[in-house]
């Protein structure tokens, strides 16, 4: 509410975050039809809007008369599922690395740092193609190749606070009074360091969309049956120039749902933390 | 200065060596690379014997040193499906991947340097509400999306581009423009941002208070300033530009690196893969390193230090 009041920007991010973790949930609820259900009878039929076009699916079918409305709702719950779950345990992994890098210092410092650089020097989507390609493409192994792709983003801002903190007088305290490293990092440093780690996540949230709707659209996403965007997006492809209506809303779907996470992003930073530029 | 120097190129190096331990686990990713590299229904003769030839039964360590040593003179093994060493199937697709990204740059920077500055200049205005937009909704397009988008308008519905190949400047515009959407989002808004702060500096007070004209004091003065952060976040993006050309240039079936790695991505033939990753990935740390040294020739407080 707070975020809101001070920025539209980030209020319209939560209306348009909330909407696509409604339609996630109530998918089954919100859908007309069963987003796999084939029905060549209305194949290629356009949105309701359209001459031809009928209520019965408003966004128009595709190829195999899917309702592309359903499967653009069912869609949204692939995106969210390995979005948050993937930036979560990229998060979980590189706050650790960050917080023992920067608080530690010394050799174990310069290796976490160095294994962060050579992860950065991969094109990701390059490194998440190849390895997604040999380890099989299903939900856990897209969750655990897309934490690859950005683990090293937290490991870095957290390693700048924790070497700033470390030197700060209740960190130095704790450690007069005798307490462990492991203490003073959870129980000091970490605490300090998770209002920028959540506007981190918050934007890696909406870049892992991105890139696993585009794992997606080359082919190596969640396997059919299941409606992707991404491979929506690859479906409509073929059928261009007679049915755009089936390309055109899934892209729309990522869009909004990457612009909503991201003004949201935007707002959490200005709001926890000001002085925390966008990591470019 | 010199100790700076010899310390980024130790460091480049150490991740060069690192990539190619990266690019020789790939192969081991799956367990047995004879199993992908055979063709299915090998007999266990055919296994046995590739095995021996390609070393796989040697100690691990034997078999790095090994990729190592031939990855050195450029010898990633044959490609499965050309019959033909990868790295010069991969090196005669270079110069179309280099064509394809360096126009995607120049084509951010020649359109977010003038918005940016534009914003900067007149905070509030309609242009910084453009730029601003244009920020927003360009770090958030699927960038696979707008070409798509881009060949239904462009191509399908008023024929003016064409959608697949190369060729003349008219293949590369919607390949590049793809591409170029994101850098551009993310250029526009960091010109604005150091621009507004540059404009406020003290040298821009004093150049004003001369007398001089703004257009000079924003061009001549601020400007330049500015654009030194331009070149380093230019350089970093270098990776996501090569991942965004894997992508768009499948869609436009651009004959560079992109679509050959990912044909060797979904075909499975495994010694281009690694010779991909291998070359993409060393080309990002050159570039960060001529970054980084450019950087210090750029600007001069760091070579003093």
């Amino acid at each position: 509410m707070r975020l809101a009041r001070r920025s539209p920007l980030a209020g319209a991010g939560v209306l348009v975050v909330g909407l696509v973790i409604v339609a996630a949930l109530a998918a089954p609820l919100l859908a007309t039809t069963d987003p796999v259900d084939q029905d060549l009878a209305v194949a290629l039929k356009p949105p309701f809007w359209a001459p031809d076009g009928t209520l019965e699916h408003p966004l128009g079918t595709d190829h195999l008369g899917r309702d592309v409305y359903s499967r653009v709702i069912y869609g949204a719950r692939i995106s969210l599922v390995i979005s948050v779950l993937a930036a979560l345990l990229g998060a979980v992994v590189g706050v650790a690395a960050g917080l023992v890098a920067g608080y530690l210092g010394g050799r174990v410092d310069t290796v976490i740092m160095r294994l962060a650089d050579l992860n950065l020097a991969f094109p990701l989507i390059l490194l998440a193609l190849a390895v997604v390609s040999l380890l099989g493409a299903n939900l856990k192994n897209l969750v655990i190749v897309m934490a690859i792709t950005t683990w090293m983003i937290y490991a870095r801002v957290v390693r700048g606070l924790s070497l700033g903190l470390r030197e700060r007088e209740f960190v130095q305290a704790a450690r007069a009074l005798g307490a462990h490293d492991a203490r003073i990092i959870a129980r000091h440093v970490l605490p300090n360091v998770l209002a920028p780690v959540m506007v981190v996540w918050t934007l890696e949230v909406a870049r892992i969309i991105l890139m696993e709707s585009a794992l997606s659209f080359l082919g190596l996403g969640v396997p059919p049956p299941t409606p992707t965007w991404g491979r929506m997006l690859a479906e409509g492809r073929d059928y261009l120039t007679v049915a755009g209506w089936i390309a055109v809303f899934p892209g729309l779907a990522i869009l909004f749902t990457v612009l909503g996470i991201n003004f949201l992003g935007d707002g959490l930073r200005d709001l926890l933390d000001p002085r925390l530029r966008r990591q470019t | 200065m010199r100790a700076y120097i010899a310390g980024r190129l130790a460091a480049a190096v150490l991740v060069i060596l690192g990539v190619s331990v990266v690019s020789f686990v790939l192969t081991f990713l799956t367990g047995d690379p004879a199993e992908i590299m055979l063709p299915p229904g090998a007999t266990a003769a055919q296994i046995a014997k590739f095995r021996a030839d390609w070393g796989f039964d040697d100690p691990v360590f034997v078999q790095y040193w090994r990729f190592l040593k031939r990855a050195v003179y450029g010898d990633f093994g044959n490609s499965l499906r050309h019959g033909q060493p990868s790295l010069p199937l991969i090196a005669a697709r270079l110069p179309a991947t280099f064509q394809l990204t360096v126009t995607a740059m120049l084509l951010a920077i020649a359109l977010a340097v003038p918005l940016g500055v534009l914003a900067a200049m007149r905070r509030g205005g309609p242009m910084d509400l453009l730029a601003m937009a244009v920020a927003l909704i360009g770090q958030s397009v699927p960038n696979f999306w707008l070409a798509i988008m881009m060949i239904l308008l462009f191509a399908v519905s008023w024929g003016l581009l064409p959608t697949s190949g190369r060729g003349g400047i008219a293949h590369v515009v919607m390949p590049a423009a793809a591409i170029a959407i994101n850098l551009m989002a993310l250029l526009t808004r960091l010109v604005r941002s150091t621009m507004i702060e540059m404009l406020s500096e003290d040298y821009v007070r004093t150049a004003r208070a001369k007398g001089l004209r703004e257009l000079f004091v924003t061009s001549r003065h601020a400007l330049p300033n500015a654009l030194i952060p331009l070149v380093t976040v230019v350089g970093l993006q270098f990776g996501y530009i090569l991942g965004g050309a894997v992508v768009i240039e499948t869609i436009f079936t651009w004959p560079g690196v992109g679509l050959f790695t990912i044909q060797a991505i979904l075909n499975r033939d495994y010694p281009v893969v690694q010779a991909s990753v291998f070359i993409l990935a060393t080309a990002v740390v050159l570039i960060n390193l001529a970054v980084d040294l450019l950087y210090v020739w750029l600007d001069p407080r760091i070579r003093v230090t």
